[in-house]
């Protein structure tokens, strides 16, 4: 269990009448569709962060829209909090459950609705994997292009709340840019649409704002996405280098030379050997990093930005370039950088995983400070690095049976967002806060600002009922936290007593 | 003018807006004045505040006031090859980059490198109590806190004063051809699918009623090699340029008109012939511009019937809001979140929705 209390007394002050709640409940949703007892609800405890651990109070499992609409206003006029869940796979803690509240399990809306190929659209329900739009797709030559690392279990509603990313964002875009509608229900009970089949629709940019919302606006029931065409042809390259500086200005170079690669990604030296000890990739275990370049599009684009790449690379003192020959080679080249989590599971009792996003030239600086941080903690750090879009991975390794290890991992973890702020990046790029990072959203956020999102939340949910203590810091949590952001040179939350 | 830093005085002014309970109609250039719904405000000049604050070519960011011109910007992206992908229109010669994002509008290239929300990576906003705030940032991944910075794209300056803006810009491609095919509009998304699938370069697609005009943009090679395979007529680079233009800023003369102009946006494969009226097609089909009086209830019932939504985008007649209504759950949602922005209701009032302010 992490240190520090996983939610707030502010967070925690529902009161709820279980056994009407239950009564109620249960007249709406069928026999297997409310879990009460605490075997049951013992599955649900935690996410993909499973160092934390929360029992919900109830668990329910809704089959139809109605159910959900019906279970939301049971919920509302109660005053009891409802945590959505898709498949559980958030790293930062968005599913975790809420002590005095309703765990809302998406997982029986699993169907693809529809898949046209004429017009290149899907339309399922948020339950729905990743992987398997992509795998319904397939036969129409169609994919659905954000491909977290989670894709083969994480859901497509926990993709929009998280705004998921992946390997292939720098092109593709994230989430945001590859959903066009969503149906949800708000606190209320009361179902919409937002977003339609057109390119944009008149209004707020509500889609916009449910993606990464982390289930603190509404309940997501339907997600239209856009699929597009498989690339016609694929190409990957492997370059290393003797120091990560010269793997960064290369990336820099790359883009500089009007080449947006498909993929672009980055391992330090400790990642390239724990990755090539797991899979035998055929990584260079001498080079302090490892470049992994995708080039995708029709043949002859490709073969245009293959010369121009292998120059480029050449330029900023690769020591070697190796361009896979085949579909096979390609795999085994991705192959290393995508096994490198479960790679370093293999050389460390526990990791964790950070993931913050710096503007791109600062990353041997920043690079050289996670060694540094590492070091005072007494810990060792594997940076895995979305290098197109500046999106860093670093794997804390510690050992949890170890006293005082996983406090001295979370302090690191805690120092690497603060230094991605620091250099102008941002303490999540693709994860979420949830209740991981909650507290670096005071370093990030001055009051005004997060008050402005309270307030935000206050439109779509008054009652604070969805996903309570959970992404947005209240006020307090920043002044008992105590690192706050400072800006223009003012101290932030003036009003506040230091304590 | 030259680069100035007016937070200060823009401040000073919605305070005194604020305490006076007067509202603002916050203006750039004033070049897109004729979109949405008339406000009768006292003025809000952000013109002043402009210059880019920072450009990093080799990060893909720039940021910039909200007052700069988009004519500046170009010029200074052009000179390392890089662009707006957004393509936002300049309906005058110093439209500003803010109107471009308080405004939502994209060029013709939108539905192949995308909108100008889809390349917002952060804003920062005066809000109606005259906080300024930061949202978002200057890198590509960011879900630190909710979207502020894509919900003010098209916002129309209902939630606050865009102060500055981060996007992503992208690499200019090498090479551009234009074709001028022979093909009914109804051919526009069956085309566009088969050039696509083949990985053709599509950058524009417009049919003016008579002819097909593409523009393919991409590196040399894969830019002659689709000119070769795709047959049609070539249009020579300058009268391209000028062609492309004229689409991209409406001075083309489908365009010269004191009547109605409607802007459908709609989902791919509809069949244009569903309307009346003189058409313009763009966007592969999921643009289509009607010149003429429509019956607005009759137009924007079809119109979501088949997925998508009409504006009255120029010559609104009156006595209609420019934008399709919203469903009542989302009018509730907008009206809240408006207030939450600007509780004293003082900016654009009635700009985007006439009744925006009545939470």
């Amino acid at each position: 269990m992490p240190a520090h209390a996983l939610f707030r007394q502010e967070d925690t002050q529902f009161d709820v009448a279980l056994d009407p709640l239950i009564q109620a409940l249960s007249e709406i949703l069928p026999n297997d569709g409310l879990i009460v007892h605490e075997a049951g609800r013992r599955a649900y405890e935690c996410d993909g962060l499973a160092a934390y651990k929360q029992l919900p109070l109830l668990v329910a499992v809704p089959e139809t829209i109605e159910q959900v609409q019906a279970i939301l206003r049971i919920c509302h006029e109660a005053g009891v909090p409802v945590v959505t869940r898709g498949s559980g796979t958030s790293l930062s803690g968005g599913a975790l459950p809420h002590p005095q509240g309703l765990l809302l399990a998406m997982g029986k809306f699993n169907r693809i609705r529809e898949i046209d190929p004429e017009r290149r659209i899907a339309r399922v329900e948020p339950g729905v994997r990743n992987l398997s739009i992509s795998e319904a797709a397939a036969p129409h030559g169609l994919y659905y292009a954000p491909d977290p690392s989670s894709q083969i279990a994480c859901s497509i509603g926990g993709n929009v709340g998280e705004n998921a990313g992946g390997v292939h964002c720098l092109k593709y875009g994230l989430t945001v840019h590859n959903v066009l509608a969503l149906r949800v229900i708000t606190m209320a009970g009361e179902l919409t649409t937002i977003g339609a089949e057109s390119l944009d629709s008149p209004g707020y940019d509500l889609l916009a704002l449910m993606h990464g919302s982390e289930g603190m606006l509404g309940v997501v029931v339907e997600v239209t996405v856009k699929l597009l065409p498989v690339p016609l042809t694929k190409q990957v390259l492997m370059a290393s280098f003797n120091d990560v500086e010269s793997g960064g200005h290369a990336v820099a170079g790359i883009i500089a030379d009007g080449i947006i690669p498909g993929g672009l990604e980055m391992m330090d030296g400790a990642a390239i050997q724990a990755a090539e000890d797991f899979v035998k990739a055929g990584y260079n275990t001498d080079a302090a990093a490892i470049l992994i370049c995708e080039l995708d599009g029709s043949e002859t684009e490709v073969a245009d930005q293959m010369t121009a790449v292998q120059a480029c690379l050449r330029k900023h003192g690769a020591s070697a370039i190796q361009v896979a020959a085949n579909d096979e080679e390609r795999k085994r080249f991705w192959a290393g950088r995508k096994a490198a989590f479960p790679a370093v599971g293999r050389i460390s009792p526990d990791y964790y995983c950070m993931d913050g996003t710096i503007p791109r030239k600062h990353l041997a600086y920043v690079l050289r400070r996670i060694s540094e941080l590492s070091a005072a903690q007494g810990l060792e750090t594997v940076n895995v690095f979305h290098a197109g879009d500046g999106n860093l991975h670093p794997l804390i390794l510690f050992d949890g049976n170890q006293p005082g290890q996983l406090d001295a991992a979370e302090t690191l973890g805690s120092e690497i967002l603060q230094l991605c702020v620091e250099v102008g990046g941002t303490v999540t790029g693709e994860h979420g806060v949830g209740v991981e990072k909650i507290n670096e959203m005071c370093v990030q956020f001055a009051t005004a600002e997060i008050e402005q999102f309270h307030a935000l939340k206050n439109a779509f949910d008054p009652e604070g009922l969805l996903n309570p203590g959970k992404a947005i810091p209240t006020l307090n949590r920043c002044a008992e936290f105590g690192r706050l952001h400072v800006h223009n040179g003012e101290l932030p939350h003036p009003d506040l007593e230091r304590l | 003018m030259t680069d100035a830093d007016c937070t200060k005085a823009i401040t000073a002014q919605v305070n005194s807006a604020q305490a006076d309970q007067q509202a603002l109609e916050i203006l750039g250039a004033g070049s897109k004045s004729f979109y949405a719904n008339r406000v009768t405000a006292a003025p809000l000049d952000i013109t002043a505040h402009r210059g880019i604050v920072n450009y990093e070519p080799t990060e893909l960011v720039l940021t910039a006031r909200a007052g700069t011109p988009l004519s500046e910007i170009a010029g200074v992206l052009g000179e390392q090859g890089q662009m707006l992908a957004f393509e936002p229109p300049s309906f005058c010669a110093d439209a500003t980059l803010g109107g471009a994002i308080a405004s939502g509008l994209s060029g013709p290239a939108r539905p192949y490198w995308g909108s100008v929300r889809d390349m917002v990576l952060g804003i920062q906003l005066l809000n109606g109590k005259g906080e300024l705030m930061r949202f978002g940032g200057q890198v590509m991944k960011n879900v630190a806190g909710y979207d502020v910075a894509r919900l003010n794209v098209g916002a129309l300056g209902t939630l606050g004063v865009i102060m500055e803006v981060s996007v992503k810009v992208l690499p200019a491609p090498a090479q551009h051809a234009s074709l001028v095919f022979e093909a009914p509009m109804i051919d526009c998304h069956t085309r566009s699918e088969q050039w696509l699938r083949a990985g053709r370069p599509l950058s524009a697609m417009l049919h003016d009623g008579e002819r097909l005009y593409v523009r393919l943009s991409g590196t040399e090679s894969a830019v002659a090699d689709a000119r070769t395979q795709l047959g049609g007529e070539p249009l020579d680079d300058k009268h391209a340029d000028t062609f492309w233009a004229s689409v991209h800023n409406q001075t083309h003369a489908f365009f010269a008109t004191e009547d109605p102009i409607w802007r459908l946006s709609l989902p791919p494969g509809i069949n244009p012939n569903e309307f009346d009226g003189e058409k313009l097609s763009e966007w592969s089909g999921q643009q289509l511009w009607l010149r003429g009086v429509q019956d607005a209830a009759a137009l924007r019932a079809k119109a979501a019937q088949l997925g998508g939504n009409a504006t009255a985008f120029r010559n609104k007649p009156d006595g209609i809001s420019a934008f399709q209504p919203l469903d009542a759950v989302k009018q509730q949602l907008h009206q809240r979140i408006k207030k939450s922005f600007d509780p004293h209701a003082i900016f654009n009032p009635g700009r985007l929705y006439p009744d925006l302010e009545e939470a």
